[in-house]
């Protein structure tokens, strides 16, 4: 183990050569591209041993990578905002083939107008292409991140994001800790996928099939998504078990007991949130805090469970579904609790869309406001 | 008092967010110089890319669309075929028309779009912090290439203006580059060709115009204009590659 104090796009970066990934391609972009220097960098340098292809764009990085994992390669790509739009039908194809993919999307507004600071509207925009996706929330839990994606990935056979908060997260230096080569082998042994594109192996990728065919792949993808949260979590403790850490299950909870309001959120506004639960305890309030870990597939059973009789949800959504009251996390939390919870209250806002400051004093007015509301 | 030099009137009094030493500036000046004589300011829309050039709408006082990263001929594409009398030009750096929007930029040649492209090399990604891009020359160290762009791994540079003028629609592709006071002058020449050839309506003009990259190349801008002298242009030789005029 070895202790580190640098960026959130250095932590990645190492965890991507920890693990011993064959295949890298990328496209630079704002504020991911130092993850892919550093890598590039690594590979240059000897200390890691893979293949880096500079591409033209962020369609081919992925389409590349995509054909890499498929011939059984461990593979990684980074990207951020109009990038990882550029790769909206290779997310479709890459979760459709079944590929234990692993990328680092760094989260930053979308155009137009042009931003170049975070919020999660590039991520959330993706949330039905059928990857995983982790939100993490420091260097330590982006390491861990990394690593536990490729063990979730190369179970479930499905494509994992670590979202992260570009500049907040990627570019703050914060002390983290490294994990020895032994224990990341034990954790994650050599890529063994139950089926790759060889001519020994047989079998074609990616066929025209009429919908008899075609209709069970899709409630298979459907179905073990939805199962990966489970594995997910399993795998956490399992990585908490050898490393002592753990950044939460589905959630990470702040100060739930005796709680009555939860604020909602996730990313690096779920630390924020952490203070800002700290000065509503201070007033009086019994406020907790909730960091959602897991934004797809989204834990509807395990949300429905956490909330205790009476609880008020207070949702901060970093992004907007268009004309809706909140965000994608209001309107997924309250699908998550119809007809399981009808009795709680949930309430939600957007803030912090393109970089919006956040600290926690706003957290707690904009709680306060909503509390007003829940009355 | 008698007024003895000004700045182009195409020009905005806005200061620029370009490096020391980067020839982004001259290159607007030439692009501004060019719409003051020709008298076309009033009627010109310019395309800003994803690059160092992104807020050029700040600089020039036409208007100016943004487009996505690389879909700059496409975009001038739709304002020139909706509104053949405005005068449509897209600004574009090598990370934006040779990577990611090589495509648009062959089809928008081929198509034979009446449109003007000044196309702005410096061989590497300017605004994410100098990596390879695909005009980075064979060896030239860049964040992503710390021993040099490897041509076994990472192929070779496109020459864009030669591409280009294997297509009938283009009319013009024309190198330069800015390097020298001599050098600055043809670059002028040729800007103002590109434009008028789109006033005549004869087809797709580009200029690629070497600059330099001072910052990310790690050199004072004056060793940066040698090195742009002594590697690039040997690479990318300078001259006309296709003039649809001289060829009739």
């Amino acid at each position: 183990m070895t202790k580190v104090f640098d960026s959130g796009n250095v932590a990645c970066a190492l965890a991507v050569k920890d693990v011993g990934v064959d295949f890298v391609a990328a496209y630079p972009i704002t504020p991911q591209t130092s993850v892919v220097e550093k890598i590039a960098s690594y590979i240059a340098e000897g200390e890691m041993d893979a293949k880096y292809l500079p591409v033209e764009s962020e369609h081919s990085a992925l389409s590349a990578v995509a054909a890499a994992s498929a011939v059984g390669a461990r593979v990684f790509t980074a990207t951020s905002s109009q990038g990882l739009l550029y790769m909206h039908e290779i997310l479709h194809y890459a979760a459709g083939g079944r590929l234990p993919i692993v990328m680092a999307n760094v989260n930053r507004a979308i155009n137009m107008p042009w931003c170049l600071y975070v919020d999660h509207q590039d991520a959330v925009s993706q949330r039905d292409t059928g990857w995983i996706q982790l939100f993490a929330a420091s260097n330590q839990e982006i390491y861990d991140s990394v690593i536990l994606a490729y063990k979730v990935a190369e179970e479930v056979q499905i494509p994992v994001m670590v979202n992260y908060d570009g500049f907040l997260v990627s570019h703050s230096s914060m002390p983290f800790e490294t994990l020895e080569q032994d224990k990341i082998r034990e954790f994650l042994p050599a890529l063994n996928p139950p089926w790759r594109l060889h001519p020994q192996w047989g079998g074609t990728f990616g066929n025209v099939t009429p919908s008899e065919e075609y209709v069970p792949y899709r409630y298979a993808l459907t179905e073990d998504i939805k199962k990966a949260g489970d594995v997910i979590v399993r795998c956490s403790k399992e990585y908490e078990r050898l490393t002592g850490r753990w950044h939460g299950g589905h959630f990470e909870t702040y100060r739930p007991e005796g709680a009555e309001y939860f604020l909602f959120s996730m990313g690096s506004m779920g630390k924020e949130m952490e203070i800002a639960v700290d000065l509503l305890r201070e007033q009086g309030i019994a406020a907790a805090g909730l960091r959602l870990r897991i934004f797809s597939p989204f834990p509807e059973e395990e949300l429905a469970a956490l909330l205790p009789t009476g609880a008020k949800l207070l949702v901060f959504d970093r992004n907007l579904v268009y004309g809706s009251a909140g965000g994608a996390l209001l309107q997924l939390a309250k699908a998550a609790l119809f007809n399981r919870r009808d009795s709680l209250q949930v309430i939600g806002i957007s803030l912090g869309l393109g970089g919006e400051d956040l600290p926690a004093s706003v957290l707690v007015a904009k709680a306060r406001e909503m509390m007003e509301v829940c009355k | 008092m008698q007024i003895v030099f000004e700045k182009p009137k195409a020009l905005s009094d806005t200061p620029t967010h370009y490096c020391p030493g980067c020839t982004h500036g001259i290159i607007h000046r030439l692009v501004a110089e060019v719409l003051d004589e020709l008298d076309i300011t009033g009627e010109t829309i310019g395309i800003a890319p994803v690059g160092c050039a992104v807020i050029h709408f700040n600089y020039f006082e036409c208007d100016v669309a943004q487009a996505a990263h690389g879909r700059a001929p496409a975009v001038a594409t739709g304002l020139k075929r909706v509104n053949p009398d405005n005068i449509v030009f897209s600004y574009q750096g090598d990370g934006d028309l040779a990577a990611i929007g090589t495509n648009e930029t062959i089809h928008a040649a081929a198509r034979g779009e009446n449109i003007t492209v000044i196309f702005v090399n410096n061989a590497i990604y300017g605004m994410t912090g100098g990596q390879m891009a695909p005009t980075t020359l064979p060896g030239q160290i860049t964040q992503t290439s710390p021993y040099g762009r490897d041509t076994k791994t990472a192929g070779f540079p496109l020459r864009m203006c030669e591409l280009l003028a294997t297509l009938d629609g283009t009319a013009y592709a024309e190198r330069v580059a800015v390097d020298s006071v001599k050098n600055v002058l043809k670059a002028k020449k040729a800007i103002k060709k590109a434009f008028q050839y789109q006033i005549d309506g004869k087809g797709f003009s580009i200029v690629e115009i070497l600059s330099s990259c001072p910052t990310n190349w790690g050199l004072e801008p004056v060793k940066a204009l040698e090195w742009l002298r002594q590697n690039m242009i040997p690479y990318y030789p300078l001259g006309v590659f296709k003039d649809k005029e001289v060829s009739r």
